[in-house]
């Protein structure tokens, strides 16, 4: 690319403006900042969680004390610390979960602006939303409709009170309270997040999601999901989630688990658009995610999508463990960094069952000083007979002062296996982009253009809302205009 | 209608053209021909914009309007068009989607709003009907595993559907088979009309017989040297361009 077209390009793409950037001022109940198992045991409390919960929280969180933080990914940044954030924030006015004229205006205001509206006139049809503002769900809707056909939909925070069986049953079987550094965290003070179960041969028949907020300055949020769908199920989800402009960085933490039974599909969708930081690096959410589902019963399927834009880093590798016969997964990733935002984002599959299936698709890509990995392994294990994955790895960059990496990882245990694997890196020509402008198209969406083609096969697999406001937010984050 | 003055143009310091001036009417085809690395696709290139080369005097206007001071989206917009010797693929973007797009930019540089969705579908429909693009082409991305022929073939069908003031056709029966030249011939004389001017940048007669210019230029080391008829590309095709070269090269060193 010519240094001149280069440097336009990159001018305008560098300010791209974060429309989600605004701070809702509201009156909030806060813990102190730090974190012991006082504030654990408080934090139990305020939520009449039952003993044993307290207990998963104090087990995790001793474990947690043992444990370092991973250093392994393709990331650079100073640790928090863990002492200097509030592991508890919430809207003072706390409502009656069903009623909305319970809700603070100003929160039905935050959403409204962010696209979500929580009134049942105004909702999207066909998607129920849990929305979880910092460390607290503050209304969930359709949760009538839903549990008509049996569906629970409801914060996690209800559910360890509601439904305590199903939670001891499967909170902490996908993502162990030890499996990682921040699992272990998490598992210690997770304060809220979405859980649902769809029962025995209930095609769920609307989306499900959860808008997470952030909010208050220098907390943390610890959001935790469960999804558990009965034999014979289907289920959409989707998450999305933002965060207020700020300088200084805020520590995200989230567990989600999923466990399909047999012959029950689960389908994950997340729009990750956390506050990226600004053109110079300075703020912006840590992202450090651990997500897993289980296809555990025989003929399962779970499939991830991912549209990530935001964070100033990401740390996130939504993974699989194929354990029924015949069971599939799929991941369909599209990581986009701009300015100084890093990602080191891919997947797990882990091949256990018979005839399981795997495919990868990850679309990178770098603008502006940022770098994209891609970190990947496809594991077959001894019994596995007749695995089949098949990895598809394409970087794009735009300019030359970013990076994209691949770090894909293949352990075969099993002669049965066939495993396939493409990788490619391009960048977007001054051809290119002479072609689109000789048309009459602008450089700035003539990249919009080239990144969603780029990005096409795995936009086509989110649900269409989604798919929409996936297409909006990647223009958004190349575009040049300011907010 | 198009209007070229003195004009001239380097790439990295190296002049490629040196002075060419060519005034082109509403409906005149001007075909302009020459030897290699004469200048040809440059001229094309900084007609279009391309800011690959850098336009170091002269002028160019479109109907009075100074074209220099234009980007090439700009220009596109005011009614230029270069059908691309070498069409570049544009991998996940589909055909009908690069189009409405560069539809509705140009719409909207002339405070025009989106094109209505039906009256979208029955254009594009009626254009590939137009230029015989084949069905299976459809829902495929921009020029993407296309052969040279389909390649040539959309760009006919993209003007077709822009509808230009000016199109430029840089070497656009290079590669073509007789029956795909065919085409491509037949779906500019069909948008031919009182309004629209045609620059036909080309190499050999052979498209000329399908497309008759009111006007040749030959064009020889960044210069026009010779203008006639159609009969000058014949002349031509006979004789080659040894003589003119070298009178050129006469007079100009």
């Amino acid at each position: 690319m010519s240094e001149n077209s280069e440097k336009n390009i990159i001018k305008q793409l560098e300010n791209s403006g974060y429309e989600a950037g605004f701070v809702t001022d509201i009156e909030m109940d806060t813990f102190k900042k730090g974190l012991n198992e006082e504030v654990i045991k408080k934090l139990s409390a305020l939520r009449n969680e039952p003993k044993e919960m307290l207990d998963f929280r104090l087990n995790a969180y001793r474990l947690w004390k043992t444990m370092k933080m991973p250093h392994w990914a393709h990331l650079d940044f100073e640790e928090p610390d863990y002492q200097d954030l509030i592991y508890y924030a919430a809207p003072k006015k706390k409502p009656k979960l069903n009623s909305l004229d319970e809700v603070d205006p100003e929160l039905l205001k935050t959403y409204e602006k962010l696209g979500i509206p929580l009134s049942e006139q105004k909702a999207l049809a066909g998607v129920a939303v849990d929305a979880v503002f910092d460390s607290t769900s503050v209304h969930t809707t359709m949760q009538d409709k839903l549990s008509e056909i049996g569906v629970i939909f409801c914060p996690i925070s209800e559910a360890v009170v509601k439904y305590p069986e199903l939670i001891q049953k499967y909170l902490g079987s996908v993502v162990p309270v030890g499996d990682n550094f921040f699992a272990a965290l998490n598992s210690a003070v997770f304060t809220d997040g979405s859980f649902a179960y769809i029962p025995k041969g209930v095609r769920c028949p609307i989306e499900l999601s959860t808008y997470f907020r952030i909010n208050a300055a220098k907390t943390g949020q610890f959001e935790r999901t469960l999804i558990v769908a009965d034999d014979d199920s289907y289920v959409s989800y989707l998450e999305g989630c933002t965060a207020p402009r700020r300088d200084e960085s805020q520590l995200h933490a989230a567990v989600v688990e999923i466990v399909a039974l047999n012959n029950a599909e689960v389908k994950y969708s997340t729009v990750q658009n956390w506050y990226p930081g600004d053109k110079d690096g300075k703020g912006g959410i840590y992202n450090f995610v651990t997500k897993r589902g289980m296809c555990k019963g025989d003929n399962s399927k779970i499939s991830w999508t991912q549209v990530e834009t935001g964070s100033a880093i990401t740390w996130k590798y939504p993974s699989t463990i194929l354990m029924g016969n015949n069971s599939n997964s799929e991941f369909y990733s599209v990581a986009v960094t701009n300015n100084y935002q890093q990602a080191d984002t891919g997947t797990k599959m882990v091949h256990i069952g018979k005839n399981t299936k795997s495919t990868i698709i990850s679309k990178g890509i770098s603008l502006g000083h940022s770098n994209n990995s891609y970190r990947g392994l496809v594991k077959v294990t001894k019994n596995a007979q007749n695995a089949r994955n098949y990895s598809q790895c394409d970087s794009l960059l735009i300019g030359s002062k970013c990076g994209a990496h691949t770090f894909p990882y293949i352990e075969c245990s099993n002669k049965t296996a066939t495993l396939e694997h493409e990788a490619t890196t391009s960048k977007i020509s001054d051809e290119q982009l002479f072609y689109c402008r000789q048309r009459g198209i602008s450089t700035e969406n003539a990249v919009s253009l080239i990144v969603n083609g780029f990005a096409k096969d795995v936009l086509n697999k989110l649900p269409m809302e989604f798919a929409v406001e996936a297409r909006k937010l990647l223009a958004i984050t190349l575009e040049g205009s300011v907010g | 209608m198009l209007e070229i003055k003195d004009l001239h143009a380097s790439v990295e310091g190296k002049e490629i053209l040196k002075g060419i001036n060519l005034t082109i009417k509403p409906g005149e085809v001007h075909a302009i021909m020459g030897p290699n690395g004469s200048g040809k696709s440059t001229l094309a290139s900084v007609l279009a914009g391309n800011e690959v080369f850098d336009v170091t005097s002269g002028e160019v206007t479109l109907d009075g309007k100074n074209l220099l001071n234009l980007k090439p989206e700009e220009r596109a917009a005011e009614g230029i068009f270069l059908a691309f010797q070498y069409p570049v693929e544009i991998p996940g973007v589909s055909i009908n989607n690069f189009m409405k797009t560069a539809i509705n930019e140009q719409r909207k540089y002339k405070g025009l709003d989106p094109i209505p969705a039906p009256e979208f579908l029955k254009l594009i429909k009626e254009k590939k009907e137009f230029v015989e693009l084949d069905k299976k082409l459809d829902g495929r991305s921009v020029n993407q595993g296309f052969s040279g022929g389909e390649k040539k073939k959309l760009e006919v069908f993209q003007m077709a559907v822009l509808n230009p003031k000016i199109a430029i056709l840089d070497e656009t029966d290079s590669g073509l088979d007789i029956d795909a030249l065919r085409i491509v011939a037949s779906g500019v004389n069909k948008l031919r009309n009182p309004q629209n001017s045609f620059i036909v940048i080309t190499h050999y007669q052979r498209l000329l017989d399908y497309i008759t210019p009111d006007v040749v230029h030959v064009l020889y080391n960044g210069r026009i040297i010779k203008t006639g008829d159609k009969n000058l590309a014949l002349e031509l095709e006979n004789t080659g361009y040894d003589e003119l070269k070298k009178e050129a090269d006469a007079l100009y060193n």
